[in-house]
């Protein structure tokens, strides 16, 4: 945007600056990619090692899936930044109607 | 700014992929876009839901008679990875390091590569081990739509980025090129947002029983 030009007619310190910005955004990725890959050990450590049931495992390995999936939106595809809400109105609507598609598939199918 | 402009480090806006009008209206539409592959994703799992284990007789192999974990999880590992490098390449896209992001734009796609020959391989094991075809039952059909339409997004996504780093490989960066980089990044990261997705519902659940 052009509002985010350099300010103080310095450009070298600008540039430092958005440097030292970058790098600590990257290391922020970093972090979240971590925690991604934490998250996904676990739901497979869930099925694989762990002795629980169906209906335990089914809900937990979802849920896992979620918070790693907002990571994903929010980080890696930067929704937590600014200049984001239609983006937050086209894909939340987008889940509202997978949510109910799914909801009718699994619940009334096979009435 | 025009998108023709010619910039250095030092002249290189914050946010090159929203700095144009175009490339505004490129990114908003992009997650327009985003918004409806998000439904059709969703039916796709509704079905597969619905037609799990729906099989013509008792020979025919089930969720938890095909999937092998560790096969999925080297799988998840190469995507989960290749968005990480996706990131890196954005990373540099953003400090005007055209060469940098090249570099890892290029891992991005080997490691896509790998993931769309484990694919193969696993499908063409299905086949040939357990006979289970696209048109063997409603299960097979329903599992090779979802998994396969997913595989074929890395195919784009792949062919994307290729595209991409041939055409502007001398061109270089700027404010038409930028965005046209991020909207393909975006992409690639939604391609693993539904992967996790596959990888929960499908084959850790299938495994589950």
């Amino acid at each position: 945007m052009a509002n985010q030009q350099p300010t103080t007619g310095n450009p070298r310190v600008d540039i430092e600056y958005r440097r030292r910005k970058n790098a600590e955004e990257m290391r922020y990725q970093v972090i979240t990619f971590s925690l991604m890959i934490f998250l996904t050990l676990m739901a497979f450590a869930a099925v694989g090692f762990g002795d629980f049931s169906s209906w335990f495992i089914a809900p937990f390995i979802i849920l896992l899936a979620v918070v790693q999936v907002i990571f994903q939106l929010y980080y890696f595809m930067h929704m937590s930044h600014k200049g984001h809400e239609a983006v937050q109105l086209f894909l939340y609507s987008g889940v509202l109607v997978a949510a109910v598609t799914i909801l009718a598939f699994t619940t009334i199918i096979w009435w | 700014m025009q998108a023709e402009e010619k910039f250095t480090p030092e002249t290189w806006p914050a946010s090159p992929e929203k700095s144009t009008l175009e490339a505004k209206n490129k990114f908003l539409g992009f997650w327009l876009f985003l918004g409806g592959e998000t439904v059709l994703f969703a039916t796709l799992f509704a079905t597969y839901l619905a037609l799990k284990d729906k099989v013509p007789g008792t020979d025919h192999a089930l969720a938890k008679d095909l999937f092998e974990m560790p096969l999925v999880f080297l799988m998840t590992m190469i995507l989960l990875t290749s968005s990480l490098t996706s990131v890196y390449a954005m990373y540099h896209m953003k400090n005007f390091d055209f060469k940098k992001m090249q570099l890892w734009l290029g891992i991005t796609v080997l490691l896509g590569f790998a993931f769309l020959g484990l694919e193969i391989y696993e499908f063409n094991h299905y086949v040939h081990e357990f006979h289970h075809t696209f048109t063997s039952s409603a299960f097979g059909s329903a599992f090779y739509t979802l998994v396969g339409f997913h595989g074929a997004h890395v195919a784009f996504g792949l062919a994307w980025f290729i595209t991409l780093m041939v055409r502007n490989s001398k061109r270089g960066l700027d404010l038409y090129t930028a965005p046209k980089f991020y909207v393909a990044s975006l992409y690639w990261h939604f391609i693993d947002v539904v992967w996790v997705f596959i990888f929960t519902v499908v084959y850790l659940m299938g495994m589950v029983g």
